[in-house]
């Protein structure tokens, strides 16, 4: 599947287009087809999403996985400061890093 | 410590004012991104993995308590609480909102700071000893040379473009602490046979895809023209440095293509022009300048001696602390390596709690490492243990300098947007690995780099370690035999690379490697030159 991500244009947050909107959560993102392009090229115009850009990723049990590492750790967060990350509670939720 | 006059002052609140303006021009609309990227990166704010990252400039890595105390309150009310000291004596704040900029940036400015200079093509801030001023080795301390390049370089109009960036360092010691060798220029403070000051230029160094060590074009220009002299490197580079390929525009590759004679004859038929022209700052600059680095009022007849009956005391002070010019006083690291932890990073009370100790114990002083630790430069010997019982209380008291915990690592994978691997990971399992043997091990500088662009300075690690992207998965190279000290070169990469662990697992077999075969008081360093790569790859592969 092809999926959107990019940063919130004020603080930088990494975000995931969910068909509606931008979610900080890659679980909510949706796959975009063909319509990337159209999709960044209104959004970024309109200043909601800033540096945005398409990627592969999977969806599988474990929810929308992207297919480069270093998406999942834009996904998750630094691996070495978990307190940081989405999913501070959860002390595997790194494994899904890697 | 150089103190602003109103000229600097007024440039500075300048700059964030208009910096405020362009913040708030691309909020609104009124510019893209693509019209503002190169504005904020003029401002060090970057745009990485996770959020904005904003790259504070610490000019030639000296810091007052007061400035040091602001970088820990941004870390707070900014960012999350922590900051990351860098291999360019700068720090990093990795969470900032775009929001926030022109406060931080005013917050700054109060205390005679800013970011710029820590991106884009220009000459960035420069680079000198950590131990300038306190060193009992140097010639003179290089710091007013550094300032003066500061000064020089900020906004001028000719060199704001350059073909890259350029990167400078200033040392005064024959013992090379900032990695001069391996910048686009770096300068040797020197004295002649007739007593008179000059710099001794090394043009061409540098580290990154293409590594190699800068020749000495010029082993003394007088003192009094080494801006002049600095302006001819910078204007040939400028002139004919490879602005189509962005892999070939450092100076480097210009010096190596042309040939070390040709650009220093290049060098030196533009000096003759520019001598002409009398653009060297009076000889009073300097001396305005020199002025400000002055000696802090070290007490005379301080005792010298040093109760080491702590053992742990004693153990960091060996480590961690180095002879000063002045009897009685101390230059003494804070190792910001803990065991298992993230090279380089300090939380805002540490950071705050350092300044502090800076005003108790040093003079108001700290310096930035390019190896990612803090030196308060100026300890009286007498008050070391006290010293040393808060950083212990407070997890910066780890006895680890130059050894293998003291590992230099860039944020890599976790943190840059550049990176291919992460470096962080790899640092960590290392340390709590190999720091029980560290003391065995003695003297063994580890870099780390995520990407090839070596910010961790694997090149020049006596152990390094490249991150590199195997079809989306990560692989670490190992290389040995690197340094950025005088004797400066270049590791060789052992063979095929590792995952995670397995990299791990091959710098441990490099470190029996040396133990089995150390000779005398031989460093890690000297076995491997003495012996060669054959025994070590035997090990790691075989």
């Amino acid at each position: 599947m092809k999926i959107l991500t990019g940063n919130d244009l004020k603080t930088g947050a990494v975000t995931w287009w969910d068909g509606v909107q931008w979610s900080l959560h890659v679980e909510d993102a949706v796959d975009v087809g063909e319509h990337a392009d159209t999709i960044l090229a209104r959004e970024m115009a309109a200043r909601r999403v800033n540096a945005a850009y398409a990627i592969e990723a999977v969806k599988d049990e474990q929810g929308v996985r992207p297919a480069h590492i270093k998406d999942r750790i834009r996904a998750f967060g630094p691996t070495v400061r978990p307190d940081l990350t989405l999913k501070p509670a959860d002390p595997t939720a790194g494994d899904w890093v890697i | 410590m150089y103190k602003y006059d109103t000229y600097d002052q007024a440039m500075v609140d300048a700059r964030v004012e208009e910096f405020r303006d362009q913040v708030r021009r691309r909020l609104e609309g009124h510019i893209t991104e693509d019209q503002f990227k190169p504005l904020r990166l003029m401002n060090g704010l970057y745009l990485q993995l996770h959020a904005y990252m904003l790259r504070v400039a610490i000019p030639y890595g000296t810091l007052s308590s007061a400035q040091m105390r602001m970088l820990g309150d941004i870390a707070d009310k900014y960012d999350r609480g922590y900051g990351h000291f860098t291999t360019r004596q700068n720090i990093q704040y990795n969470w900032i909102k775009l929001e926030d900029a022109g406060d931080i940036l005013a917050d700054l400015a109060s205390v005679e700071m800013h970011a710029i200079q820590t991106s884009g093509n220009c000459i960035r801030n420069t680079t000198s000893d950590q131990y300038a001023g306190a060193a009992a080795d140097e010639v003179v301390d290089p710091r007013p040379y550094a300032e003066l390049i500061r000064q020089w370089s900020t906004f001028h109009p000719e060199f704001s473009f350059l073909p890259r960036k350029f990167k400078m360092a200033v040392i005064a010691s024959d013992i090379d602490r900032a990695a001069m060798k391996l910048h686009d220029i770096g300068i040797q403070i020197v004295r002649n046979d007739a007593g008179e000051i000059g710099a001794a230029f090394y043009v061409g160094g540098g580290m990154g895809r293409t590594p190699m060590i800068a020749p000495c074009i010029n082993p003394f220009v007088p003192i009094d023209q080494f801006i002049t002299y600095s302006e001819a490197c910078l204007r040939v580079y400028n002139r004919y440095g490879r602005r189509d390929n962005k892999y070939k525009a450092r100076i480097k590759i210009l010096v190596h293509e042309l040939g070390k004679d040709e650009y220093t004859r290049q060098v030196e038929e533009e000096f003759a022009h520019l001598l002409s022209q009398n653009i060297e700052p009076p000889l009073a600059e300097l001396e305005r300048i020199k002025a400000m680095f002055a000696d802090p009022p070290f007490e005379a007849g301080a005792p010298d001696e040093l109760d080491r009956s702590d053992p742990d005391f004693a153990l960091w002070v060996d480590n961690n602390c180095v002879t000063h010019k002045q009897p009685g006083y101390i230059a003494a690291t804070i190792s910001l390596k803990p065991v298992g932890g993230i090279p380089g990073d300090a939380s805002g009370e540490q950071i705050r709690l350092m300044a502090d100790l800076a005003r108790q114990y040093s003079f108001d002083e700290l310096r930035v490492t390019h190896a990612q630790n803090i030196v308060l430069p100026h300890v009286k010997k007498a008050d070391l243990y006290a010293l040393w019982q808060v950083l212990e209380a407070n997890g910066l008291g780890t006895p680890n300098l130059d050894l293998v915990g003291d590992i230099i690592a860039c944020p890599g994978l976790d943190y840059c947007s550049l990176a291919n691997a992460r470096s962080i990971p790899v640092a960590q399992k290392i340390s709590q690995r190999l720091s029980g043997k560290a003391q065995e091990i003695g003297e063994l500088k580890l870099k780390i780099s995520g990407c090839i662009n070596a910010c961790g300075h694997h090149h020049a690690g006596h152990i390094g370690i490249l991150g590199v992207d195997r079809k989306g998965v990560e692989n670490y190279q190992l290389l040995l035999g690197g340094s950025e000290a005088a004797d400066t070169s270049l590791g060789q990469i052992t063979g095929p690379g590792f995952d995670e662990d397995g990299i791990v697992d091959a710098v441990e077999k490099a470190t029996q490697v040396y133990l089995a075969n150390k000779e005398g008081g031989e460093r890690f360093l000297d076995t491997y030159r003495r012996i060669g790569m054959a025994p070590f790859k035997e090990a790691i592969y075989g």
